[in-house]
């Protein structure tokens, strides 16, 4: 029960206390603004380079857009608490670890999926991509899956940031690999063969083909070795990231350097 | 004399603050060549050298308002931070002359940026960047930079009120890369859209690094920097007094 607790309501005030950008101040520019006009710069540079179709950057941007959230939201798991000189007293505390990590992970899911659901939405409306209405639900299915995926990404990044004092650099970084690497922009086909290899074990890079399937008229059914797939790479990133979560949590116990960086 | 000695000094002591700042010089720096490869995968399939040259250009001086904008946005908010704000509105220099050298300092970081991003082309992508008049980049370049500056300055007055500039700053980088033809050409933007990037400074320093180094015509372009660089200068001095005349009376400098 006390597990459930920490999971559920510790995740959430965790969440409302750290993830600054819950402000409308910061939302409404950053998770709803920006992501619209990264849809619209790739969409135009598209059309000037004479390439795809706008529904592939409209579709690709949108559940890329959800790294802004998903990584910046988890990382400051670690680096708000470190921030606000609480880290100390979360780790000394003795909630059971995966409670505590995972519960946090939850509310950062859902904004990111809310966000990538949003531009996607006002991606479609502004450049009039026809998006079949019987594709929503799935489409909703595969963006909360690409969430997820991310925010597993995102627990090794909040891992990180126990040792790396510049966690807004790092996530930044990530964010922009993953816009190189995940066929949001460019084509897998038109990658050359070593970053194929990495796209492949990169959160977005089958949720997005499988979005632009179903975007296309594809079912649900046709995209779920895809879908399984992301989910795969999400489960796999969120158990590394948890490992390194409690390794560099003993290390910094151990060598006294928590509040270090 | 005094001013310019101000403003010499100020822009060399936050060129070098910014430098050691990794947010602010490392990833102004990395951040545009993300976008910049994007770019030049997406021109490549074009299959059209110009494209790729075009695109080069414009992803190099996109690092330019990538360095100024989030850094210039939230200028005031980190004097805040650091606990300075009052001291330097209360200085007896006129607080536009702290506020210029900040503009002109993130521009400047740009120029990491540009070189960063040519090398880039050119190493990775084998573009070619042809330098057809040299002598005219050579006053185009820092025409940008300096009209860019000033527009930051305007910024970082524009938000002095807003706790969370750095977010509005931010914001402000898509936009400005696609409305002032670094990567699209104008005439691909819906129709009202043009006369809005005719205002900008950015869209003519783009269009005189281009005309410079394709060989055309830049110095209609150049002129056009310094002209919106002073004018962007201008206007950012009166709204300096109406900012702090109202912080003043309000006692809402700190934000507290």
């Amino acid at each position: 029960m006390t597990s459930l607790r920490i999971f559920a309501v510790g995740g959430l005030i965790s969440f409302r206390a750290l993830f600054h950008w819950l402000a409308p101040s910061i939302y409404i520019p950053s998770l709803v603004v920006a992501p619209l006009f990264q849809i619209l710069l790739f969409a135009y540079i598209g059309r000037s380079a004479g390439l795809a179709s706008d529904e592939f950057y409209v579709v690709g941007n949108a559940i890329q857009y959800a790294a802004i959230p998903c990584l910046f939201a988890m990382t400051n798991i670690v680096g708000g608490e470190k921030f606000q000189q609480t880290l100390g007293a979360i780790l000394v505390s003795p909630a059971p670890r995966l409670p505590l990590f995972f519960g946090r992970a939850v509310p950062v899911v859902v904004n990111g999926a809310f966000v990538a659901a949003f531009a996607l939405l006002a991606g479609t409306i502004v450049l009039g991509v026809d998006i079949p209405a019987s594709a929503i639900p799935s489409l909703a299915v595969v963006i909360l899956v690409a969430a997820f995926s991310c925010t597993g990404l995102g627990l090794i990044t909040a891992a990180l940031a126990l040792r790396v004092r510049e966690t807004a650099v790092l996530t930044n970084i990530l964010f922009g690999f993953l816009l190189i690497f995940t066929g949001a922009n460019i084509p897998l086909d038109d990658l050359p063969g070593w970053m194929q290899n990495v796209s492949d074990v990169l959160p977005f890079t089958h949720a997005i083909a499988a979005a632009r399937e179903l975007a296309d008229g594809a079912s649900l059914t046709s995209v779920l070795d895809l879908i399984g797939e992301e989910l795969l790479i999400g489960l796999v990133y969120a158990v590394l990231g948890y490992s390194l979560l409690r390794f560099f949590e003993i290390q910094g116990r151990r060598h006294a350097t928590l509040d270090r960086s | 004399m005094n001013a310019l000695r101000l403003i010499g000094v100020g822009w060399l002591f936050q060129f070098k603050q910014l430098s050691r700042s990794a947010f602010d010089s490392f990833l102004a720096v990395l951040w545009p060549l993300f976008f910049a490869t994007i770019a030049f995968f997406m021109f490549r399939q074009g299959g059209d050298p110009d494209s790729l040259i075009y695109a080069g250009l414009g992803a190099a001086v996109m690092g330019i308002w990538t360095a100024t904008s989030v850094a210039a946005g939230s200028a005031l908010q980190r004097e805040r931070w650091y606990g300075t704000l009052e001291i330097l509105v209360a200085a007896p220099a006129h607080f536009s002359l702290i506020l210029i050298p900040i503009g002109l300092a993130t521009a400047s970081i740009g120029v990491y940026c540009m070189v960063t991003t040519l090398l880039w082309g050119r190493v990775l992508f084998g573009i070619d960047f042809p330098v057809e008049e040299p002598l005219a980049l050579a006053v185009a370049i820092p025409a940008t930079l300096l009209s860019i500056g000033a527009l930051g300055f305007l910024i970082a007055v524009a938000f002095a009120r807003y706790r969370y500039s750095w977010a509005l700053g931010s914001m402000m980088e898509y936009p400005i890369w696609l409305i002032c033809g670094f990567l699209v050409p104008l005439t691909l933007l819906p129709d009202w859209v043009p006369p809005i990037s005719w205002s900008l400074a950015p869209t003519w320093g783009m269009n005189a690094i281009r005309e410079a180094s394709t060989g055309g015509t830049p110095l209609p372009d150049i002129a056009m920097c310094f002209a919106l660089g002073a004018a962007y200068v201008t206007i950012g001095v009166l709204l300096t007094n109406s900012v702090l005349r109202a912080a003043r009376a309000n006692a809402s400098l700190s934000l507290t």
